[in-house]
Protein backbone atom coordinates (compact mmCIF):
# COMPACT_ATOMS: atom_id res chain seq x y z
CA UNK A 1 0.00 0.00 0.00
CA UNK A 2 1.34 3.48 -0.89
CA UNK A 3 1.53 6.05 2.47
CA UNK A 4 2.82 9.00 0.61
CA UNK A 5 2.82 10.27 -2.76
CA UNK A 6 4.13 13.51 -3.32
CA UNK A 7 3.60 14.53 -7.05
CA UNK A 8 5.25 17.44 -9.36
CA UNK A 9 5.65 19.25 -6.25
CA UNK A 10 6.95 22.49 -6.33
CA UNK A 11 7.65 25.15 -3.60
CA UNK A 12 9.21 28.62 -3.35
CA UNK A 13 9.48 31.26 -0.48
CA UNK A 14 8.57 34.79 -1.29
CA UNK A 15 11.53 37.09 -2.29
CA UNK A 16 13.25 33.78 -3.41
CA UNK A 17 14.92 33.65 -6.28
CA UNK A 18 14.88 29.79 -7.22
CA UNK A 19 12.53 26.92 -5.96
CA UNK A 20 13.14 25.78 -2.57
CA UNK A 21 11.51 22.40 -4.03
CA UNK A 22 11.41 21.79 -7.46
CA UNK A 23 8.85 19.44 -9.19
CA UNK A 24 9.25 16.98 -6.55
CA UNK A 25 7.73 13.39 -7.56
CA UNK A 26 8.11 10.42 -5.77
CA UNK A 27 6.36 7.96 -3.13
CA UNK A 28 6.43 5.72 0.06
CA UNK A 29 5.15 2.55 0.95
CA UNK A 30 3.47 2.22 3.87
CA UNK A 31 6.10 1.22 6.57
CA UNK A 32 8.74 2.33 4.69
CA UNK A 33 11.62 4.65 6.50
CA UNK A 34 13.12 7.01 3.77
CA UNK A 35 15.67 9.37 4.96
CA UNK A 36 15.80 12.82 2.94
CA UNK A 37 19.23 13.51 2.54
CA UNK A 38 20.91 16.41 1.36
CA UNK A 39 23.05 19.86 2.45
CA UNK A 40 21.34 22.64 3.77
CA UNK A 41 18.99 24.64 1.42
CA UNK A 42 18.67 21.74 -0.26
CA UNK A 43 14.97 21.17 0.46
CA UNK A 44 14.81 18.21 2.84
CA UNK A 45 13.26 19.94 5.15
CA UNK A 46 10.21 22.37 3.21
CA UNK A 47 9.70 18.33 1.42
CA UNK A 48 8.51 17.54 4.47
CA UNK A 49 7.18 20.37 6.11
CA UNK A 50 4.43 19.94 3.16
CA UNK A 51 3.26 17.03 4.07
CA UNK A 52 1.86 18.12 7.93
CA UNK A 53 0.68 21.53 5.99
CA UNK A 54 3.18 23.87 7.63
CA UNK A 55 3.93 24.64 4.46
CA UNK A 56 2.15 25.02 1.37
CA UNK A 57 2.90 23.73 -2.06
CA UNK A 58 2.86 26.02 -5.06
CA UNK A 59 1.83 23.41 -7.43
CA UNK A 60 1.85 19.37 -7.24
CA UNK A 61 -0.04 17.56 -4.83
CA UNK A 62 0.57 15.62 -1.72
CA UNK A 63 -1.40 12.94 -0.89
CA UNK A 64 -1.53 10.49 2.32
CA UNK A 65 -3.04 7.28 1.66
CA UNK A 66 -4.93 8.49 -1.88
CA UNK A 67 -6.45 11.31 -0.25
CA UNK A 68 -5.24 15.19 -1.49
CA UNK A 69 -3.65 16.80 2.00
CA UNK A 70 -4.82 19.68 0.50
CA UNK A 71 -8.64 19.04 0.85
CA UNK A 72 -8.39 17.58 4.58
CA UNK A 73 -8.55 19.59 7.90
CA UNK A 74 -5.19 20.64 8.89
CA UNK A 75 -5.79 20.16 12.26
CA UNK A 76 -6.94 16.87 11.88
CA UNK A 77 -4.34 15.83 9.30
CA UNK A 78 -1.74 16.94 11.48
CA UNK A 79 -3.35 15.12 14.60
CA UNK A 80 -2.55 12.02 12.63
CA UNK A 81 0.76 12.71 11.63
CA UNK A 82 3.73 12.80 14.57
CA UNK A 83 6.23 15.28 14.44
CA UNK A 84 9.75 15.30 16.22
CA UNK A 85 12.25 18.24 15.45
CA UNK A 86 15.88 18.70 15.95
CA UNK A 87 15.68 21.63 18.78
CA UNK A 88 13.02 19.01 20.31
CA UNK A 89 10.13 21.75 21.24
CA UNK A 90 9.05 19.92 24.35
CA UNK A 91 6.72 22.27 26.47
CA UNK A 92 9.02 23.31 29.19
CA UNK A 93 6.19 24.06 31.23
CA UNK A 94 4.81 20.15 31.36
CA UNK A 95 6.09 17.43 32.96
CA UNK A 96 7.13 14.57 30.97
CA UNK A 97 3.56 13.08 31.02
CA UNK A 98 1.50 15.93 30.00
CA UNK A 99 4.39 16.52 27.38
CA UNK A 100 3.33 13.26 26.12
CA UNK A 101 -0.15 13.30 26.61
CA UNK A 102 -0.50 15.88 24.31
CA UNK A 103 -2.57 14.67 21.63
CA UNK A 104 -4.35 11.93 23.58
CA UNK A 105 -5.52 14.76 25.35
CA UNK A 106 -6.20 16.66 21.75
CA UNK A 107 -8.60 13.19 21.33
CA UNK A 108 -10.09 13.45 24.15
CA UNK A 109 -9.28 10.16 25.22
CA UNK A 110 -9.80 9.03 28.97
CA UNK A 111 -7.31 9.38 31.85
CA UNK A 112 -7.02 5.52 32.26
CA UNK A 113 -6.25 4.93 28.95
CA UNK A 114 -3.76 7.99 28.18
CA UNK A 115 -1.60 6.95 31.74
CA UNK A 116 -1.66 3.05 30.20
CA UNK A 117 -0.29 5.08 26.67
CA UNK A 118 2.18 7.18 28.56
CA UNK A 119 3.52 4.30 30.93
CA UNK A 120 3.97 1.96 27.61
CA UNK A 121 5.58 4.95 25.36
CA UNK A 122 8.23 5.09 28.67
CA UNK A 123 8.98 1.87 28.35
CA UNK A 124 9.16 2.03 24.53
CA UNK A 125 11.99 4.36 25.20
CA UNK A 126 13.75 2.94 27.55
CA UNK A 127 12.94 5.39 30.17
CA UNK A 128 11.42 4.27 33.87
CA UNK A 129 8.40 5.85 34.02
CA UNK A 130 8.23 5.57 37.97
CA UNK A 131 11.33 7.91 37.77
CA UNK A 132 10.19 10.30 34.75
CA UNK A 133 6.55 10.97 34.79
CA UNK A 134 7.01 13.94 37.18
CA UNK A 135 9.61 15.41 35.74
CA UNK A 136 10.09 18.50 33.43
CA UNK A 137 12.38 18.73 30.55
CA UNK A 138 14.52 21.14 31.95
CA UNK A 139 15.77 17.89 34.61
CA UNK A 140 16.59 15.72 31.62
CA UNK A 141 19.20 15.58 29.49
CA UNK A 142 19.65 16.50 25.85
CA UNK A 143 19.46 12.44 24.58
CA UNK A 144 16.26 12.14 27.42
CA UNK A 145 14.47 14.84 26.05
CA UNK A 146 14.87 13.69 22.28
CA UNK A 147 13.09 10.48 23.37
CA UNK A 148 10.19 11.95 25.55
CA UNK A 149 9.75 13.66 21.77
CA UNK A 150 9.94 10.35 20.39
CA UNK A 151 7.25 9.23 22.36
CA UNK A 152 5.10 12.29 22.33
CA UNK A 153 5.17 12.11 18.82
CA UNK A 154 4.23 8.56 18.80
CA UNK A 155 1.53 8.38 21.17
CA UNK A 156 -1.62 8.40 19.64
CA UNK A 157 -0.30 6.18 17.22
CA UNK A 158 0.04 8.04 14.18
CA UNK A 159 0.22 6.84 10.13
CA UNK A 160 3.01 8.63 9.52
CA UNK A 161 5.66 9.98 11.39
CA UNK A 162 8.04 12.92 10.80
CA UNK A 163 11.30 13.53 11.71
CA UNK A 164 13.63 16.58 11.15
CA UNK A 165 17.53 15.84 12.19
CA UNK A 166 15.99 14.75 15.54
CA UNK A 167 19.59 13.11 16.81
CA UNK A 168 21.60 16.30 15.44
CA UNK A 169 21.69 18.19 18.69
CA UNK A 170 22.75 14.94 20.64
CA UNK A 171 26.22 13.35 21.62
CA UNK A 172 27.87 10.82 18.95
CA UNK A 173 26.94 7.64 21.91
CA UNK A 174 23.74 8.88 22.63
CA UNK A 175 22.98 9.29 18.63
CA UNK A 176 24.18 5.75 18.35
CA UNK A 177 22.32 4.48 20.97
CA UNK A 178 18.78 6.85 19.74
CA UNK A 179 19.65 5.41 16.08
CA UNK A 180 19.47 1.93 17.21
CA UNK A 181 15.97 2.47 19.38
CA UNK A 182 14.07 3.86 16.82
CA UNK A 183 15.08 0.93 14.48
CA UNK A 184 13.80 -1.27 16.86
CA UNK A 185 10.60 0.82 16.99
CA UNK A 186 10.50 1.08 13.93
CA UNK A 187 10.57 -2.88 13.45
CA UNK A 188 7.89 -3.34 15.81
CA UNK A 189 5.50 -0.70 14.94
CA UNK A 190 5.89 -0.75 11.03
CA UNK A 191 4.56 2.93 10.91
CA UNK A 192 5.64 5.01 7.63
CA UNK A 193 8.66 7.27 8.55
CA UNK A 194 9.60 10.62 6.64
CA UNK A 195 12.79 10.82 8.01
CA UNK A 196 15.30 14.41 7.47
CA UNK A 197 19.58 14.13 7.79
CA UNK A 198 22.69 16.01 6.49
CA UNK A 199 24.14 12.77 8.04
CA UNK A 200 24.91 10.44 5.64
CA UNK A 201 25.79 7.26 7.21
CA UNK A 202 22.91 7.79 9.85
CA UNK A 203 20.62 7.96 6.16
CA UNK A 204 21.86 4.71 5.10
CA UNK A 205 21.95 2.83 8.88
CA UNK A 206 19.02 3.48 8.98
CA UNK A 207 17.10 3.94 5.25
CA UNK A 208 14.91 1.62 4.15
CA UNK A 209 15.04 3.99 1.11
CA UNK A 210 17.14 7.36 0.81
CA UNK A 211 15.73 10.50 -1.53
CA UNK A 212 19.21 12.55 -2.08
CA UNK A 213 18.02 15.93 -2.58
CA UNK A 214 19.86 19.00 -4.27
CA UNK A 215 19.22 22.31 -4.74
CA UNK A 216 15.36 21.34 -4.53
CA UNK A 217 15.94 18.34 -7.22
CA UNK A 218 15.47 15.06 -6.50
CA UNK A 219 18.81 13.59 -7.56
CA UNK A 220 18.21 9.91 -6.35
CA UNK A 221 15.94 7.73 -4.78
CA UNK A 222 16.60 4.06 -3.88
CA UNK A 223 18.02 1.72 -1.62
CA UNK A 224 20.98 2.49 0.64
CA UNK A 225 22.69 -0.17 -1.66
CA UNK A 226 21.51 1.01 -4.81
CA UNK A 227 22.55 3.91 -4.22
CA UNK A 228 26.11 3.06 -2.48
CA UNK A 229 26.82 0.93 -6.04
CA UNK A 230 25.67 2.81 -8.47
CA UNK A 231 25.75 7.00 -7.50
CA UNK A 232 23.29 8.29 -10.51
CA UNK A 233 25.58 11.40 -10.95
CA UNK A 234 29.09 13.06 -9.31
CA UNK A 235 26.54 14.82 -6.31
CA UNK A 236 25.59 11.84 -5.13
CA UNK A 237 29.00 9.97 -5.44
CA UNK A 238 30.83 12.27 -3.08
CA UNK A 239 28.04 12.57 -0.34
CA UNK A 240 28.33 8.71 -0.54
CA UNK A 241 31.97 9.24 0.01
CA UNK A 242 31.50 10.67 3.42
CA UNK A 243 29.69 7.01 4.64
CA UNK A 244 31.71 5.66 6.92
CA UNK B 1 6.45 55.48 71.65
CA UNK B 2 3.66 55.80 73.79
CA UNK B 3 1.68 57.95 71.34
CA UNK B 4 1.91 55.18 68.69
CA UNK B 5 0.49 52.45 71.58
CA UNK B 6 -2.19 55.28 72.29
CA UNK B 7 -2.99 55.56 68.54
CA UNK B 8 -3.24 52.06 68.00
CA UNK B 9 -5.26 51.18 70.99
CA UNK B 10 -8.10 54.42 70.33
CA UNK B 11 -8.36 54.17 66.41
CA UNK B 12 -7.62 50.56 65.69
CA UNK B 13 -10.95 50.68 63.46
CA UNK B 14 -9.79 54.08 61.32
CA UNK B 15 -6.20 52.22 61.20
CA UNK B 16 -7.79 48.52 59.68
CA UNK B 17 -10.13 51.00 57.24
CA UNK B 18 -7.52 53.06 55.89
CA UNK B 19 -5.80 49.84 54.78
CA UNK B 20 -8.85 48.25 53.51
CA UNK B 21 -9.05 51.29 51.62
CA UNK B 22 -5.34 51.34 50.72
CA UNK B 23 -5.21 47.75 49.74
CA UNK B 24 -8.31 48.09 47.55
CA UNK B 25 -7.71 50.81 45.57
CA UNK B 26 -4.16 49.44 44.96
CA UNK B 27 -5.49 45.75 43.89
CA UNK B 28 -8.32 47.35 42.02
CA UNK B 29 -5.95 49.70 40.06
CA UNK B 30 -3.41 46.19 39.45
CA UNK B 31 -6.55 44.24 38.53
CA UNK B 32 -7.69 46.86 36.09
CA UNK B 33 -4.21 47.28 34.62
CA UNK B 34 -3.83 43.06 33.61
CA UNK B 35 -7.29 43.32 31.82
CA UNK B 36 -5.89 46.27 29.98
CA UNK B 37 -2.08 45.56 29.77
CA UNK B 38 -2.38 41.65 29.11
CA UNK B 39 -4.54 41.23 26.01
CA UNK B 40 -2.60 44.95 24.85
CA UNK B 41 0.83 43.29 25.25
CA UNK B 42 -0.39 40.42 23.63
CA UNK B 43 -1.97 41.87 20.72
CA UNK B 44 1.38 44.30 20.46
CA UNK B 45 3.90 41.45 20.17
CA UNK B 46 2.41 40.05 17.21
CA UNK B 47 3.29 43.32 15.27
CA UNK B 48 6.64 45.20 15.70
CA UNK B 49 5.27 48.67 14.40
CA UNK B 50 2.10 48.12 16.55
CA UNK B 51 4.03 47.17 19.48
CA UNK B 52 6.29 49.81 19.46
CA UNK B 53 3.88 52.49 19.28
CA UNK B 54 1.77 50.89 21.93
CA UNK B 55 4.71 50.38 24.52
CA UNK B 56 6.53 53.26 23.57
CA UNK B 57 2.97 55.41 24.90
CA UNK B 58 2.66 54.09 27.88
CA UNK B 59 6.55 54.41 28.70
CA UNK B 60 6.14 57.83 27.07
CA UNK B 61 3.27 58.53 29.78
CA UNK B 62 5.34 56.76 32.89
CA UNK B 63 7.58 59.63 32.97
CA UNK B 64 4.58 61.94 34.53
CA UNK B 65 4.79 62.22 37.90
CA UNK B 66 2.11 59.96 39.73
CA UNK B 67 1.16 63.47 41.74
CA UNK B 68 0.11 64.79 38.38
CA UNK B 69 -1.54 62.15 37.15
CA UNK B 70 -3.90 62.29 39.87
CA UNK B 71 -4.37 65.83 40.13
CA UNK B 72 -5.21 65.86 35.64
CA UNK B 73 -7.48 63.34 36.90
CA UNK B 74 -9.70 65.39 39.25
CA UNK B 75 -11.26 67.82 36.39
CA UNK B 76 -12.22 64.37 34.26
CA UNK B 77 -13.43 62.33 37.52
CA UNK B 78 -13.97 64.15 40.09
CA UNK B 79 -12.26 63.70 43.53
CA UNK B 80 -12.30 60.28 45.34
CA UNK B 81 -11.71 57.01 44.80
CA UNK B 82 -12.57 56.91 41.11
CA UNK B 83 -9.75 59.60 39.66
CA UNK B 84 -7.22 57.62 42.06
CA UNK B 85 -7.95 53.62 40.53
CA UNK B 86 -7.53 55.67 37.44
CA UNK B 87 -4.67 57.59 37.29
CA UNK B 88 -3.04 54.43 39.81
CA UNK B 89 -3.95 52.50 36.74
CA UNK B 90 -2.32 54.44 34.40
CA UNK B 91 0.88 54.03 36.56
CA UNK B 92 0.69 50.01 36.85
CA UNK B 93 0.02 49.64 33.00
CA UNK B 94 3.42 50.12 31.67
CA UNK B 95 5.14 47.32 33.56
CA UNK B 96 2.78 44.57 32.91
CA UNK B 97 2.20 46.08 29.33
CA UNK B 98 5.87 46.23 28.75
CA UNK B 99 6.61 42.29 30.29
CA UNK B 100 3.82 41.12 28.12
CA UNK B 101 5.23 42.38 25.14
CA UNK B 102 8.60 41.10 26.31
CA UNK B 103 7.30 37.59 27.11
CA UNK B 104 5.31 37.05 23.96
CA UNK B 105 7.60 37.67 21.77
CA UNK B 106 10.80 35.66 23.37
CA UNK B 107 8.22 32.19 22.88
CA UNK B 108 10.62 29.28 22.40
CA UNK B 109 9.65 28.68 18.61
CA UNK B 110 10.50 25.15 18.50
CA UNK B 111 7.83 24.67 21.31
CA UNK B 112 5.13 26.51 19.14
CA UNK B 113 6.10 24.84 16.05
CA UNK B 114 5.57 21.52 17.24
CA UNK B 115 2.65 22.82 18.91
CA UNK B 116 0.72 23.54 15.69
CA UNK B 117 2.12 20.66 14.27
CA UNK B 118 0.25 17.92 16.63
CA UNK B 119 -2.57 19.66 15.29
CA UNK B 120 -3.73 22.37 18.12
CA UNK B 121 -5.99 25.02 17.44
CA UNK B 122 -4.09 28.27 17.38
CA UNK B 123 -6.59 29.26 20.77
CA UNK B 124 -5.35 25.82 22.12
CA UNK B 125 -1.52 26.93 21.22
CA UNK B 126 -2.03 30.17 23.30
CA UNK B 127 -4.01 28.96 26.29
CA UNK B 128 -2.06 25.69 26.91
CA UNK B 129 1.56 26.74 25.54
CA UNK B 130 1.85 30.92 25.04
CA UNK B 131 0.08 31.84 28.00
CA UNK B 132 1.45 29.75 30.85
CA UNK B 133 4.79 30.42 29.57
CA UNK B 134 4.66 33.91 29.26
CA UNK B 135 2.99 33.77 33.05
CA UNK B 136 6.74 34.18 34.82
CA UNK B 137 7.17 37.20 32.90
CA UNK B 138 3.99 38.80 33.46
CA UNK B 139 4.33 38.21 36.91
CA UNK B 140 7.60 39.69 36.84
CA UNK B 141 5.61 43.38 35.70
CA UNK B 142 2.82 42.62 38.31
CA UNK B 143 5.30 42.87 40.86
CA UNK B 144 6.84 45.72 39.49
CA UNK B 145 3.10 47.54 38.93
CA UNK B 146 2.16 46.71 42.87
CA UNK B 147 4.91 48.03 44.48
CA UNK B 148 4.77 51.10 42.36
CA UNK B 149 1.05 51.22 43.09
CA UNK B 150 0.76 50.80 46.66
CA UNK B 151 3.62 53.36 47.42
CA UNK B 152 1.90 56.05 44.88
CA UNK B 153 -1.38 55.31 46.58
CA UNK B 154 -0.52 57.35 49.67
CA UNK B 155 -0.81 60.33 47.30
CA UNK B 156 -4.28 59.14 46.65
CA UNK B 157 -5.56 60.57 50.10
CA UNK B 158 -4.55 63.85 48.82
CA UNK B 159 -7.55 63.91 46.17
CA UNK B 160 -9.77 62.34 49.18
CA UNK B 161 -9.71 58.55 47.96
CA UNK B 162 -8.44 57.62 51.52
CA UNK B 163 -5.93 54.85 52.77
CA UNK B 164 -2.70 54.94 54.78
CA UNK B 165 -1.98 58.21 52.85
CA UNK B 166 -4.79 60.02 55.09
CA UNK B 167 -2.60 59.04 58.32
CA UNK B 168 0.68 60.97 57.01
CA UNK B 169 -1.25 63.70 55.78
CA UNK B 170 -2.92 63.84 58.65
CA UNK B 171 0.59 63.90 60.25
CA UNK B 172 1.76 66.41 58.52
CA UNK B 173 -0.96 69.00 58.95
CA UNK B 174 -0.98 68.24 63.11
CA UNK B 175 3.03 67.49 63.05
CA UNK B 176 2.81 64.52 64.91
CA UNK B 177 5.74 62.01 64.06
CA UNK B 178 3.63 59.14 65.68
CA UNK B 179 1.20 59.59 62.45
CA UNK B 180 3.84 59.83 60.20
CA UNK B 181 5.65 56.98 61.76
CA UNK B 182 2.50 54.41 61.61
CA UNK B 183 1.12 55.47 58.18
CA UNK B 184 5.18 55.61 56.69
CA UNK B 185 5.94 52.20 57.95
CA UNK B 186 2.57 50.41 57.20
CA UNK B 187 2.97 51.25 53.39
CA UNK B 188 6.18 50.01 53.75
CA UNK B 189 5.06 46.71 55.28
CA UNK B 190 2.43 46.58 52.66
CA UNK B 191 4.95 46.45 49.83
CA UNK B 192 7.22 44.69 51.16
CA UNK B 193 4.81 41.65 52.05
CA UNK B 194 2.84 41.94 48.51
CA UNK B 195 6.39 41.35 46.66
CA UNK B 196 7.12 38.49 49.25
CA UNK B 197 3.49 37.16 48.40
CA UNK B 198 3.93 37.46 44.73
CA UNK B 199 7.08 36.50 45.15
CA UNK B 200 6.00 32.76 46.45
CA UNK B 201 3.33 32.56 43.74
CA UNK B 202 5.71 33.55 40.99
CA UNK B 203 7.88 30.45 42.63
CA UNK B 204 5.18 28.25 43.05
CA UNK B 205 3.90 28.60 38.88
CA UNK B 206 7.20 28.38 37.56
CA UNK B 207 8.74 24.99 39.24
CA UNK B 208 9.27 23.63 35.69
CA UNK B 209 12.45 26.58 35.27
CA UNK B 210 14.32 24.88 37.44
CA UNK B 211 16.54 22.16 36.76
CA UNK B 212 17.32 20.00 39.71
CA UNK B 213 14.60 17.88 40.95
Amino acid sequence: MTAITYTDVTKRFKGANMNAVDHVSFSVEAGEMVMLVGTSGSGKTTLMKMMNRLYTADSGTVSLFGEDIAKKDPVALRLSIGYVIQQIGLFPHMTVYDNIATVPKLLKWNKEKIAARVEELLKLVNLDPKEFYRRYPAQLSGGQQQRIGLARALAADPAVMLLDEPFGAIDAINRRNLQDELLRIHQKDQKTYLFVTHDITEAVKLGSRLLIMHEGKVQQYDTPEEILKHPANEFVASLMEGVT
Amino acid sequence: MYAIFAYFSNNMSNYTAAVGEHITISAIAVLVALVIGVPLGVAASKNRLVGGVITGAFSTLRIIPSLAVLLLCIPIFGVGVLPSVVALSFLAIPPVLINTVLAFTSLPAPAIETANAMGMKPLRVFWLVKLPLSLPFILAGVKTAVVEVISSATLAAYIGAGGLGAIIFTGIGLMRTDLLLIGGVSVAILSLLSGFLLGKLENSLTRWKRGAV
